[in-house]
């Protein structure tokens, strides 16, 4: 019964980065109509900057420092996307999506490259900030009290994204955007604006996803484009665009993840994108894309 | 937006391209006689990629799909070699030429009918995340694999067994190799050239050009980009094997994304919308590669960056941006 | 002898009837419009017929096969092609390859990947043989993104009519263009059509043009057949002349 419990806290954990992840990634393109090859990295980067300041900066401060902190790497990402967006992928706007893609492309090698060049080759772990919130009975078992931080900032974070996207003023005016750019445009609304807003948080959200994991797990390199795979097919499942689908998805491809690494180890990623597959060829915009 | 050019004028221009290629063959024929041995075997590593950016183009130029996963096939191309000399004992070149373009065949079937039911963003992702999963089998399975260690090939007979390795292999790769892999370049180039040239061709830039149109003319549009996802993938598959004698080993990170983006990137810096593009690209970009590695590590910053330039400011590529300053200079009507 | 025929044929989208429980048939060798106000369904049944649309309900039969469940391509092979509202061509191509290549597609030699396009004569004689029917001969080693929009809406025509169709369905194909050129475009297409004995439902706004050019009349108003009759017979049909002819004279 416990192990049950164990698979299930594992399944949400993940399933609350990959949330914070698509979701990121869902509504960049829900509003912008653009897919960033980079967005992964973004992960990366939040993490390795979280890792960075918990682990080598502040190292051996007090929790309280450590969790104020805790956020940085998600602060990081954001400033990056706002950068990012009026330099690079505006000017792709009018143009063949192709250059878009390529652009994007490129982007992801030199976000790789550069993390490397910063932190190094090797993983950077902020491993105490985890160790010191011990564990908590679960049943017989025990399970890190640090997880279930993390599994509450996802929910929090679904929370709060859908009082902001569906009760606050931007959010209508974000919806709008994404619903009719150009409509939006003549009545008003800075759309640039609202572009790099809506492309700043959805990097924070990545960014956020790579701080709040990287205590228990190190920032390596690669865990950019894995994250984008990963991320990628959970849009797949529940709708490229849809918070609500990047919701659904990451708990399905968590669930499976787990259950899969439990079970069939070897091929538990070929089992996430069998699903995938399954789902694209069933239902191409996902459960709650628009088709 | 300019389309590759298509030879269809009816004016046997045939000739045209001919009148390129010819000295070029010729040209690239005297290499072994002219330079040193390992500038012979340099330029080879060159048309090996050229082949293999070929492939790419096919799907990316004429067809519109962006795929960041053909490393896969490339890999397969290499492990099918690679496989064959470790369990069947093979040695022959030809029958590695025939045993990749059979898994090439088999695994672009199967990723493609999951792939060109998408297109664009989605195509592009799932190129990379199938690409992805091979690589990690690659690891995975380490015990048929060699895991990181790779697989060694030994230096293959050439022309069913007439040519053989014995004896000095730089010699051996600086000329019986090179030419086999010129030979091998010359028939791909050529067969490339027909099939963007023969009706299939067209009906892929049909499809590239307007999708909607071309499925109201009866082009079937999934069966189309599934047979060019193929024909593509084979192209590459088959540069992998000419790939891995060169090498003499292969391991899984001919199959990691990055070097997608290494044959993405040859085919931009050429220019993928010209047939000669991708080719030119690839020669130029293994001679950058093999000099500018030895300055930096950070070989994909460069890359990266200079990709986005590429795309930024010159996105016809070196040929297209040759064609375009040409074409000032000499008034054609 | 009817070559279509659509039995209570629906297509909703949401809450709105697009084409509401439809009967529509079309001739052997007739040139019919059909006319509406915009939203009346017009587009809506031409992409069903043709296959862009999948129908809600109904039946379609295309020279007594049901083709209601058959892909574009198998449409296309009973002998059923269109043209498109907003012209839809390939621009990158010439004129001669917009044919062309309809017409190696036609033929199935799409399927060849390792003849050269250039070396099938009979294909190119028939391009330029369309070409001249539609009197764009001139044009044909012209990209179809450079030439004019009168010559590009024939263009759209003789792209579908490469296909050989039993049936072409030609969406507002004078729309765009101007007044003093519309004549010309209907003369070209409907002496194509005539001559060989093809049909033809061509949807359209401008009253002169349907009222010269076509056997008969097919009107529609919010997703339902309104009224079906002789050009003669619709212009003495008070709610047509209410519901439609009214609103093209305020245009």
């Amino acid at each position: 019964m416990d192990v049950l419990l164990i698979h299930l806290l594992n399944s949400l954990l993940y399933a609350s980065v990959l949330f914070l992840i698509a979701g990121g990634l869902s509504l960049i393109y829900g509003v912008m109509r653009i897919v960033n090859l980079a967005h992964g990295n973004l992960y990366a980067f939040g993490a390795y900057v979280t890792a960075w300041a918990i682990g080598t900066a502040a190292a051996g401060a007090p929790l309280t420092v450590l969790l104020v902190l805790l956020p940085a790497g998600a602060l990081a990402a954001a400033i990056l996307g706002a950068v990012l967006e009026p330099t690079l992928l505006r000017p792709f706007y009018k143009r063949a999506e192709e250059y878009q893609l390529l652009c994007t492309f490129g982007l992801l090698m030199i976000l790789e490259d550069l993390m490397r060049f910063i932190w190094g080759p090797y993983p950077l772990s902020a491993s105490t900030l985890f160790e010191s919130f011990g564990s908590l009975p679960v049943g017989d078992s025990i399970y890190p009290t640090y997880n279930f931080l993390v599994i509450g900032v996802g929910v929090v974070a679904a929370v709060f994204l859908w009082a902001f996207i569906y009760r606050t003023k931007f959010g209508v005016v974000l919806r709008a955007t994404s619903q009719n750019m150009r409509m939006a445009s003549a009545l008003g609304v800075n759309v640039n604006r609202v572009y790099v807003e809506a492309f700043t948080l959805g990097c924070f959200m990545a960014g956020l996803g790579g701080a709040i994991i990287v205590p228990s797990q190190s920032a390596v390199l690669g865990m950019g484009v894995d994250a984008l795979v990963l991320a990628f097919i959970v849009v797949v499942i529940g709708g490229l665009g849809s918070l609500e689908g990047a919701l659904v998805g990451a708990l399905i491809v968590g669930f499976v993840r787990e259950a899969g690494i439990t079970w069939f180890a070897e091929i538990e990623l070929a089992v996430l994108y069998l699903i995938a597959a399954l789902v694209l060829l069933v239902r191409p915009a996902g459960l709650f894309g628009r088709p | 937006m300019s389309a590759p050019a298509l030879a269809l004028r009816q004016t046997g221009s045939s000739a045209r391209p001919l009148r390129v290629a010819v000295p070029v063959a010729v040209l690239l024929a005297l290499v072994p006689l002219v330079l040193p041995p390992y500038g012979a075997i340099l330029l080879a590593y060159g048309l090996v990629m050229a082949i293999g950016a070929l492939g790419f183009n096919l799907l990316l130029g004429y067809t519109g799909l962006l795929s960041f996963g053909h490393s896969a096939y490339f890999g397969v191309g290499a492990y099918a070699v690679a496989l064959m000399v470790k369990y069947l004992k093979v040695t022959s070149m030809e029958l590695f030429l025939v045993g990749a373009v059979a898994a090439s065949v088999l695994i672009t079937a199967l990723f493609g009918v999951v792939c060109v039911r998408y297109t664009r963003i989605f195509f592009g992702i799932l190129t990379l995340a199938l690409s992805q999963v091979l690589w990690s089998l690659a690891f995975k399975f380490f015990w048929v694999t060699g895991g990181t260690d790779g697989l060694r090939v030994p230096t293959p007979s050439l022309f069913g067994g007439l040519v053989t390795g014995a004896g000095d292999k730089t010699a051996f790769m600086s000329h019986a190799y090179y030419y086999y892999v010129l030979i091998m370049f010359c028939l791909c180039v050529a067969l490339m050239w027909v099939i963007v040239n023969s009706p299939f061709g067209m009906a892929l830039q049909a499809i590239r050009d307007n999708e909607t149109r071309a499925e109201f003319v009866g082009v079937r549009i999934w069966r189309y980009r599934w047979v060019a996802f193929m024909v593509s993938g084979v192209f590459t598959g088959l540069a992998g094997a000419l790939w891995v004698p060169l090498n003499g080993l292969t391991t899984p990170d001919i199959m990691h994304w990055t070097f997608s983006g290494e044959i993405v990137f040859m085919s931009v810096l050429g220019g993928f919308r010209s047939f000669a593009g991708p080719i030119v690209g690839a020669i130029v970009f293994n001679y950058l590669k093999t000099y500018a590695v030895g300055y930096t590590v950070y070989w994909q910053l460069l890359l990266g960056a200079v990709l986005v330039a590429l795309v930024l400011s010159l996105p016809t590529g070196i040929v297209g941006t040759a064609g375009k300053l040409a074409a000032r200079f000499q008034r054609r009507d | 002898m009817s070559l279509l025929v659509t039995k209570d044929l629906m297509k909703w989208f949401g809450e709105t009837h697009a084409v509401d429980h439809v009967n529509f048939t079309v001739k052997e060798s007739e040139v019919l419009a059909l006319i509406g106000s915009n939203g009346a369904g017009k587009t809506t049944l031409v992409n069903l017929i043709s296959g862009l649309l999948r129908p809600d309900g109904g039946q379609i039969l295309f020279r007594n096969q049901d083709v209601t469940r058959q892909s574009v391509h198998g449409r296309i092979k009973a002998g059923i092609a269109r043209s498109f509202q907003l012209v839809n061509l390939f621009d990158q191509l010439t004129a001669l390859d917009n044919v062309a290549l309809t017409i190696f597609s036609r033929g199935g030699k799409t399927a060849n990947l390792v003849t050269l396009a250039a070396g099938d004569s009979a294909v190119w004689d028939e391009g330029h043989e369309i070409l001249r029917l539609f009197g764009l001969e001139t044009k044909a080693r012209m990209l179809a993104g450079g030439i004019s929009q009168g010559e590009r809406k024939l263009l759209d025509v003789a792209v579908a009519y490469a296909l050989r169709p039993k049936l072409l369905f030609l969406d507002e194909p004078t729309s765009g263009v101007s007044t003093r050129e519309k004549a010309p475009i209907m003369d070209t297409v409907t002496s194509v059509v005539r001559s060989t004995g093809i049909s033809a439902a061509i949807i359209e706004h401008d009253m002169d043009v349907v009222f010269n050019y076509s056997d008969r009349i097919v009107a529609m108003h919010q997703g339902a057949i309104l009224a079906d009759g002789t050009p003669d017979e619709i212009r003495r049909n008070e709610t047509v002349t209410t519901t439609l002819i009214g609103t093209t004279e305020a245009r």
